[in-house]
């Protein structure tokens, strides 16, 4: 098993080197001042020159990536030059408020698109599973900007049942920051009032979030259990006496969900960048709305510690669903 | 003495893209209490509709038009599928498949399976909870030394796919006999093996006949099978069943054509290369009457007529022919 | 041919998704004759501003007084171009790198399957923002950001089939007869891996057009007063809630038109791919 994923860790490794040369080469690529470029569009002369000292920008351009290299490992990304504070600790601080939407999303998606994908999938070409496959094709073509919009428009100017924008309304005082994240910091400090504004402010962001993901495990879910249901396995466990419910939800969803589980992955990356848009109309504290903020304002360091992040968060979400698949299927993991 | 199982005129028919497919037209057995009945018949022939309307697990577009499937006392047909899967398989009936690596789900470890089955079918004994799961492991392990499964405690914590196919339908025997059902169906079980594994299969199908006194129905394409294994025997052909008795008898005198003809052309006893002039009927447009009419060489106008009457060879043997009508 | 045309008509959604894609194409083309107030493009009413739907303005009016539905129907166009040229430079990048890759063994594919991958491991969307942001945003630079984030997925796809063809026996037996290498990969094994490369631009220009409209919503694309769909969603978010019309006819919009093209992609892709038995 440990076998397994140091193998699959050093796969991705060329990846990740990739990674850094071309965010090194999108800094210094650029027909113009790379120190200009790293410092951003907000810069002041002497900003500039610290940069060119810092990033040895006068040195031949190996020197240079020798630097990034080096820097990049103490996780030195560089200063915002929007907050003038270091990016790194920019990104620590805000990470936890991304983690605690994406995390809320993705398990909205699987908790309710997993089972509606069996039903679908039991209900086979009947009207509940129509209506399903008509959800998941809407659920692809909606732009999360615009369904967050949607959603603030109704739920929160008009009915007034949840929280325009933000993570904990301002008025409310915020507990002590144990884990970062929000809603499990309110329940350790006891605080019921803080626990439960900070579920009403995640609402509408992690719906919007979870609506694409939603449709996609649905869809790759019903088709997995379609096909499994097809294999002779399920008439002999039928033959033998398998309770129903017991032989679908148990013994056939765990050969349904391969196809899913890449989905699961693969949906991680889009949440990143679908929370980048969305973080952004809901005020959210996180790496999303510090992108936007990076974009407009013209910070290149941001923007690059951001891709930088992003790319080896994807990149270990990938390593995982290996794992992942090899644990639903011991075959895999003898082949390797 | 009541048969085991007892099937009469069973009418099964299949929706089809194609149109309805009369799989099974008059079908009947039985099968007596202790003793091990081969129904034999070429692909295609409806054996395996006949299982599943026995078991109760036939697919959505079919339908059982007419018949009944008597099992110690009960027709099987009028029970409903939850009933069927509470009280009927595994406690009562017991299905060996034929196809060990398919049958098997890949993703779990055996004894995850097969205490599954031992969990809902056992036969209640009085214990609870964990002591109950040690039992069924035990009982488990006692079966699997019995089958002559290497490691059998081993056994259970390994996936389907790390046995080989002898070793997987000794397992597969193990689990149809694992909560004491009277009658074990199975579906032609040796095909998938080689053959001195199939010997050995059908050695221990023997002895388990007699040392758990089960009734055993083997479904079978092969004769040599059917000679090495089984008492009685019935042949079907296109959905019809045409000869049933004792083996022996049938084998040294078959009476029905059909029969005389299969057992002509198999290897242990054709002088040449000789196959059965003509093709197996269609079940969507089956010709009238008798369906082996179109092939027979004792063929007679009678014969398409109506459906076959019920005779007696001088075998013994139930034929359904004019000839011995 | 037309076995292939008769099984898609069977296809409901597809078909639904054909109608959509004709309708919108239609209507980009001829959207300055489609539009009741065609000059509403650039020209403002300020006495007409925010008035809701009615039946002169079936969309309502925007804050400068102008048709929304025929800033609609004129942002189609806008889209429609977007999602086309970037699509078509992705694949005029990614489909050479393919066949290239496919076809020759050694550092080379070796060295281009790695960029792809790379480039495949950032979100597309993260990589076009920062691409955008580093070359000045415009529109321009938007649909050239947009164009090398995308063309790893053809090269990807046709390295496959590439592969795959040039492993089969047929290849061999050109060779055999002596058939180039430039004959060999553009009559024999180019029209073979074209299906899957249309499958998957259909899918892309639905894909970008909804990313093309993320871009206008952040003001990386379009800029004012261009009828760009995702920007009139930007502009319409100070007049909420009032103005709900606003936000709401452009997002239908592209709601409408992706599904088209999700739709008409995916029953492509289930004529091209039927040994994938995706259930239907």
């Amino acid at each position: 098993m440990l076998r397994f994923v140091l193998r699959r860790c050093a796969l991705v490794v060329p990846s990740l080197l990739g990674l850094l040369v071309v965010t090194f080469l999108l800094i210094h690529a650029v027909p113009s001042d790379p120190a200009v470029a790293m410092a951003g569009d907000a810069a002041t002369p002497e900003q500039i020159e610290r940069l060119r000292k810092q990033y040895g920008l006068d040195r031949p351009i190996w020197e240079q990536f020798a630097v990034y290299i080096e820097n990049v490992a103490r996780l030195d990304f560089g200063e915002s030059a929007f907050s003038r504070r270091p990016v790194a600790l920019d990104i620590a601080q805000r990470l936890p408020a991304t983690l605690e939407l994406t995390f809320c999303a993705l398990a909205l998606s699987v908790l309710l698109g997993v089972p509606l994908g069996v039903v679908a999938a039991l209900n086979h070409n009947a009207w509940p599973d129509y209506l399903l496959r008509i959800f998941s094709v809407l659920g692809i073509a909606l732009a999360a900007f615009w369904v967050a919009i949607m959603l603030q428009l109704l739920f929160s100017m008009q009915l007034g049942w949840l929280p325009l924008r933000g993570d904990l309304a301002s008025t409310m005082a915020r507990p002590d920051p144990v884990t970062g994240f929000l809603v499990i910091d309110s329940l350790i400090a006891g605080r019921w009032d803080a626990f439960v504004d900070a579920v009403r402010h995640l609402a509408l962001p992690a719906v919007t979030l979870s609506l694409g993901g939603l449709a996609t495990i649905v869809r790759f879910t019903r088709a997995g259990v379609v096909d499994t249901l097809q294999q002779d396995f399920v008439f002999y466990e039928r033959a033998m006496g398998y309770r129903w419910l017991r032989l679908v939800w148990i013994f056939v969803l765990r050969n349904s969900v391969t196809a899913t589980v890449t989905q699961i992955g693969l949906l991680f990356g889009g949440l990143i960048a679908g929370g980048v848009v969305v973080e952004s109309i809901f005020d959210w504290p996180g790496i999303g709305s510090y992108t936007v903020q990076a974009i407009l304002t013209g910070d290149r360091q941001v923007m690059l510690a951001v891709t930088l992040l992003v790319g080896t968060v994807y990149a270990a979400v990938n390593i995982l669903v290996d794992v992942l698949h090899g644990l639903l299927d011991p075959r895999l993991m003898e082949r390797g | 003495m009541m048969p085991m199982l007892s099937v009469r005129g069973l009418k099964v028919s299949i929706r089809t893209d194609e149109g309805t497919a009369q799989v099974l037209d008059d079908v009947g057995l039985s099968l007596e209490r202790g003793r091990i009945l081969g129904v034999v018949g070429e692909s295609g022939c409806g054996k395996s509709t006949l299982i599943r309307a026995i078991m109760g697990i036939l697919p959505k577009a079919a339908r059982v038009e007419q018949g009944e499937i008597w099992f110690d006392g009960e027709n099987l047909l009028v029970f409903s599928e939850a009933e069927l899967a509470r009280t009927v398989r595994s406690s009562r009936i017991g299905f060996i498949p034929q196809d060990p690596l398919l049958a098997l789900n890949p993703v779990f470890k055996i004894g995850t399976q097969l205490l599954e089955i031992m969990h809902w079918h056992a036969p209640n004994d009085g214990s609870r909870g964990a002591e109950r799961r040690k039992r069924h492991v035990g009982r488990l392990i006692g079966l699997l030394k019995r089958m002559q499964v290497p490691d059998p405690e081993g056994a259970l914590e390994r996936y389907p796919h790390q046995f080989s196919g002898g070793q997987r339908q000794r397992l597969l025997i193990a689990a149809a006999l694992a909560c004491s059902p009277r009658l074990v169906i199975a579906d032609e079980p040796t095909t998938a093996l080689d053959v001195t594994t199939q010997h050995q299969i059908l050695l221990l199908l023997r002895e388990l006949v007699s040392e758990f006194g089960i009734s055993l129905l083997f479904v079978t394409h092969d004769f040599g099978v059917v000679a090495e294994l089984c008492d009685d025997l019935c042949v079907i052909y296109a959905g019809q069943t045409v000869e049933a008795g004792p083996v022996r008898p049938i084998l040294d005198t078959p009476a029905h054509p059909y029969t005389r003809a299969l057992l002509a052309c198999h290897p242990d006893r054709a002088t040449s290369f000789q196959g059965i002039a003509g093709s197996v009927p269609s079940p969507l447009s089956p010709p009238p009457g008798c369906r082996f009419a179109p092939r027979c060489a004792d063929v007679r106008a009678a014969c398409s007529a109506g459906a076959p009457p019920h005779g007696k060879a001088k075998s013994g043997a139930d034929v359904r022919c004019v000839q011995f009508a | 041919m037309r076995p292939i045309l008769a099984k898609l008509s069977r296809d409901v959604p597809a078909m639904l998704g054909l109608a959509i894609v004709v309708v919108v194409l239609l209507v980009a083309i001829f959207g300055p004759l489609l539009a009741p107030f065609p000059e509403d493009a650039a020209a403002s009413h300020l006495t007409r501003r925010l008035r809701p739907p009615s039946a002169d303005y079936l969309f309502g009016t925007d804050n400068l007084g102008r048709d929304i539905f025929s800033r609609v129907i004129l942002g189609a166009r806008g889209a429609l171009a977007i999602a086309l040229t970037v699509v078509l430079v992705a694949m005029l990048i990614g489909v050479p790198l393919g066949l290239l890759a496919g076809f020759r063994r050694g550092w080379l594919s070796e060295t281009i399957m790695r960029v792809t991958d790379v480039v495949l491991a950032i979100p597309q969307l993260v990589l076009a923002l920062a691409l955008a942001q580093l070359m000045s945003p415009s529109l321009e630079t938007a649909m050239l950001a947009l164009s090398l984030t995308y063309w790893p997925f053809f090269t990807r796809i046709v390295y496959a089939e590439t592969r795959r063809l040039s492993a089969s026996l047929f290849v061999d037996a050109l060779r055999g007869v002596g058939a180039s290498t430039g004959r060999i990969v553009f009559l024999h094994i180019l029209p073979n891996a074209l299906s899957p490369v249309i499958v998957r631009a259909t899918i892309g220009l639905g894909f970008t057009i909804l990313v093309a409209a993320v871009l206008g919503f952040l003001g990386m694309g379009a800029t004012p007063p261009a009828p760009d769909w995702g920007l009139t969603i930007a502009e319409s978010r100070t007049y909420l809630p009032k103005a709900w019309w606003y936000a709401t006819f452009p997002g239908l919009a592209i709601l409408f038109t992706v599904m088209g093209f999700n739709l008409l992609g995916d029953g492509l892709r289930d004529l091209v791919d039927p040994r994938i038995r995706r259930s239907r």
